[in-house]
C-alpha cells in the first residue's frame, strides 16, 4: 500500500469511527434544513388576502387569476369594518355593474397592488364587454425558473456552509490532534514528503464533502421540501472541490495557531459562523448596508454560495463559475501560504 | 541494502553537542560514537537531557552547537536519505486517533513501503498479535509501548531509536523485548537507547552513557564502569547468625552494620569470609551484592540514584 491510500484510509477509518464528527458533518446541516425548509416553506407562495362582497365577472376572474385569495363576506358594512381594523388590507364589492373597491391606505404597499390588480381586471373585463380584440398584448412570466421556492435558495447556502464547517473543522482539528499526539512528529520520521501528507488529508476532506453534499440534496429533493436541481447540477462537483479546498486552508491556518482541540474549535467557530452570516446563508444579504456587501466579497463562502446556486439552481452554465472559482482558488493560494508559514510540527 | 560505514564502522558521531531551552542547558557538551552493530545505553534521571540527546542525534531537534553525523550523513535539517533507514520510538508514544493496533502499525509500516503481511510478523514479534484488532486507546501502557516499539521496528532499519522502551513493560514482557533486541543486533544493525533501569543496562549494553544535568559523567562497558569503581562486596545474613562483634574479627572485613533484620559486611576479600561462614554453617538467607551501575552513579553524582 502506498502512503498515499495507508494515510488516506486512517483518516478515512478515524472519521467514520467518530460520533461527534459524523453527527456535525452529516446532521447539523439537516437540522438546519429542516428548520429554515419547513419555516420559509410557504414563504414564496403567500398571497394577499383580501374581503369580497357580492358576484359578479370581476370578482371571478379574481379568483381565477391567484393572485389574491379572497374572503367572502355578507355585506360591505362588515368587510370595510374589517379593513378599518386593519385584519385586511382591502375590500372588492360587485353589484351588477358597479365595483366597489374600498382599501386601507395604512398598509401602502399591499393595497397598491391590490389597486393595480383590481384595476387591471376591470380594464379587461370592459374590454371583453366591448367585443373588440386588444389592440396591445402584454406577455408576462416570471424570469426565474417557474419552481423558485425558498427551498432552492436555502439549499445552496446551508450545504455551502455545511461543506465549509467539515473542512475547517476537519482540517483544524486533525493538525491539533496530530501535532499534540505526536503523529506529525513521527511522520516527520518516516520517508514520506509533505505534499504526500497534505493530500492524503484534502483527499479525505473532499470525499467526505461529497457525501455531505450527496445527503443533503437527496433529503432536501425529497417531497417534504420539493428541491428540484437544474440539468447542470453536476457541475456543483467542481464548485465543492474549490470551495473545499479554501476551507481547508483556513482550517490548516487555525490548526496551525491552536494548541488544543478546544482552542481549534473556538477559532474555527469565531470564523465560520460570521462568515455564513455575512455570505447570506442563512438570509439574503440585498438590504444590509454596502461596506457589508464589500466584506462578504472577500469571503470564499460567498463565493461557493453563488456558484452552487448558480449550477444547482439557476441552471447556469460552466462559465458562471469561472468567477467564483477563480475567487477560491486564489483565496486558496494567499491563505495556504500564509498557513504553511505558521505551520509548527511540534509545540514550543 | 549498501550499508555506508562511517569512519572505521562508526554509525554515529557526537561532537560537543549543546542545546538551551531559555536559561537551561538541557544537553551541555555532550559528545560520543557509536560503532556499528553497537548496543548503546544512555542512563540518567528525569530531565538528564537524554531524550534531548537522542532526538538531536535523530534529527528531530537541532542541535544548537556542535555536529552530529548519522550513518556518514548530517541528521538535521531533515535529511530524506537517513529515513527509511533509522527506526524511532519517541518516549511519548504517537499514535493515529481511533485506530486498531494493527491498522497503526500497517498505517505506519506504509509510509516505508513495508508490506502488511511484514506488519503482522512485526506484531507478532512484540506479542500483540492478540490485541491487533484492539483499539489503541483500549491498550494497556505496556502494550501501547510494545506496539510503539513495533511500529520503529517494522521497516528493519540499521539503526534503531528507543526512548525508555522498557518503561511500562511488566517483567515477562521485558525479558521479550530484551530477546528481540539482542536478535535484532545479532543482525548487525545498531541499538541506542535510553533507560531508567540499571541493572538492565548492565544486561544489554555493549557500553553505556551516564547522564546527569546534560553532561554524560561517564561512558564504558558496563563491568569496567563497575570494575573501576573498585567498590566492596556487600555480604548479607539473616540477623541473629553472627553477632555483630564476632563479625568484625573475621578476616577481610572491612565493616559490619546490623539493622536488626539483617547484617551486612563489606568486603574486598569476599572469599575468605565466605568460607568461614560455610564452616560455620551459617548461610541462612546469603546474599551476596556485588557493585552496580547504581553504585557507579552514587559514586558519579553523590546522590542515591532514583529513576
Ligand atoms: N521543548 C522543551 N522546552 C523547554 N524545556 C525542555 C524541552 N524539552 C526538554 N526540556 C528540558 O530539558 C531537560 C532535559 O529534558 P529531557 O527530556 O532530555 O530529559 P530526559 O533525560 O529524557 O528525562 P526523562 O527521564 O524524564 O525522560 C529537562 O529539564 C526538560 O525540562
Ligand atoms: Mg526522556
Amino acid at each position: 500500500m502506498t502512503a498515499f491510500r495507508s494515510l488516506s484510509l486512517a483518516m478515512f477509518k478515524g472519521f467514520f469511527r467518530d460520533k461527534a464528527a459524523l453527527f456535525f458533518t452529516f446532521v447539523f446541516p439537516l437540522i438546519f434544513l429542516v428548520v429554515f425548509g419547513l419555516l420559509f416553506k410557504d414563504a414564496g407562495t403567500s398571497k394577499i388576502k383580501i374581503a369580497a362582497v357580492g358576484d359578479g365577472p370581476v370578482i371571478t376572474a379574481l379568483e381565477k387569476s391567484g393572485a389574491v385569495e379572497l374572503e367572502h363576506v355578507d355585506s360591505l358594512d362588515a368587510a370595510v369594518a374589517k379593513v378599518k381594523n386593519g385584519d385586511l388590507p382591502a375590500v372588492v364589492a360587485q353589484q351588477g355593474d358597479s365595483v366597489v373597491l374600498r382599501f386601507a391606505a395604512s398598509d401602502q404597499a399591499k393595497s397598491g397592488t391590490v389597486l393595480g390588480l383590481v384595476a387591471g381586471v376591470v380594464d379587461q373585463a370592459n374590454l371583453a364587454a366591448t367585443g373588440q380584440p386588444p389592440k396591445l398584448k402584454l406577455d408576462p412570466a416570471r424570469v426565474e425558473d417557474s419552481s423558485l421556492k425558498p427551498i432552492q435558495f436555502l439549499t445552496p447556502g446551508l450545504l455551502s456552509w455545511g461543506l465549509a464547517t467539515s473542512a475547517v473543522f476537519g482540517a483544524a482539528l486533525t493538525l491539533v490532534n496530530w501535532r499534540k499526539k505526536q503523529v506529525l512528529r513521527r511522520i516527520r520520521l518516516a520517508p514520506v514528503g509533505t505534499p504526500t501528507v497534505l493530500s492524503s488529508r484534502l483527499l479525505v476532506s473532499v470525499g467526505v464533502a461529497v457525501v455531505q453534499a450527496a445527503l443533503f440534496v437527496t433529503i432536501a429533493s425529497t417531497p417534504l421540501f420539493g428541491l428540484k436541481l437544474s440539468g447542470q447540477w453536476w457541475l456543483g462537483l467542481p464548485m465543492l472541490v474549490l470551495g473545499t479546498l479554501s476551507f481547508f486552508s483556513i482550517g490548516m491556518l487555525v490548526g496551525s495557531f491552536a494548541k488544543t482541540e478546544e482552542a481549534a474549535t473556538a477559532f474555527a467557530n469565531l470564523l465560520v459562523l460570521p462568515m455564513a452570516f455575512l455570505s447570506g446563508t442563512f438570509f439574503p444579504l440585498d438590504s444590509a448596508p454596502a461596506w457589508l456587501k464589500t466584506v462578504s466579497n472577500v469571503l470564499p463562502l460567498k463565493h461557493l454560495n453563488e456558484g452552487m446556486l448558480n449550477v444547482l439552481v439557476r441552471g447556469k452554465g460552466i462559465d458562471s463559475l469561472l468567477v467564483p472559482g477563480g475567487i477560491l482558488i486564489g483565496f486558496t493560494l494567499v491563505v495556504g501560504v500564509i498557513a504553511a508559514k505558521f505551520f509548527r510540527w511540534e509545540d514550543a | 541494502m549498501t550499508r555506508t560505514r562511517g569512519p572505521g564502522g562508526t554509525t554515529i558521531v557526537v561532537e560537543d553537542v549543546h542545546k538551551h531551552y531559555g536559561d537551561l542547558h538541557a544537553v551541555d557538551g555532550v559528545s560520543f560514537t557509536v560503532a556499528e552493530g553497537e548496543f548503546f545505553g544512555i542512563l540518567g534521571p528525569n530531565g538528564a537531557g537524554k531524550t534531548t540527546t537522542l532526538e538531536i542525534v535523530e534529527g528531530l531537534r537541532s542541535p544548537d552547537s556542535g555536529t552530529v553525523t548519522l550513518l556518514g550523513e548530517v541528521p538535521w535539517p531533515r535529511n530524506p536519505k537517513l529515513l527509511p533507514r533509522i527506526g524511532v520510538q519517541l518516549q511519548a508514544s504517537s499514535f493515529f486517533d481511533k485506530l486498531t493496533a494493527r491498522e497503526q502499525l500497517e498505517t505506519f509500516a506504509s509510509l516505508y513501503g513495508v508490506s502488511k503481511a511484514t506488519a503482522a510478523e512485526t506484531l507478532e514479534l512484540v506479542g500483540l498479535t492478540d490485541k491487533a484488532d484492539t483499539r489503541e486507546n483500549k491498550l494497556s501502557g505496556g502494550q501501547r509501548q510494545r506496539l510503539s516499539i513495533a511500529c520503529a521496528l517494522a521497516h528493519d532499519p540499521d539503526v534503531l531509536f528507543l526512548d525508555e522502551p522498557t518503561a511500562a513493560l511488566d517483567p515477562q514482557a521485558r525479558r521479550n523485548l530484551w530477546d528481540v533486541l539482542r536478535a535484532i543486533q545479532g543482525r548487525g544493525k545498531t541499538i541506542v537507547y535510553t533507560t531508567h533501569y540499571l541493572d538492565e543496562a548492565e544486561i544489554l549494553c555493549d557500553r553505556v552513557a551516564i547522564m546527569d544535568k546534560g553532561k554524560i559523567l561517564a561512558m564504558d562497558a558496563p563491568a569496567t564502569l563497575v570494575r573501576g569503581l573498585d567498590a566492596p562486596t556487600h555480604i548479607v545474613l539473616a540477623h541473629g547468625l553472627v553477632a555483630e562483634d564476632e563479625a568484625r574479627g573475621f578476616v577481610g572485613v572491612d565493616d559490619v552494620t546490623d539493622d536488626g533484620v539483617s547484617l551486612t559486611m563489606s568486603t574486598r576479600k569476599p572469599a575468605p569470609v565466605l568460607t568461614v561462614l560455610a564452616e560455620r554453617g551459617a548461610l541462612d538467607g546469603l546474599q551476596v551484592r556485588t557493585a552496580t551501575l547504581e553504585d557507579v552513579f552514587l559514586n558519579l553524582t553523590g546522590r542515591e540514584y532514583r529513576a
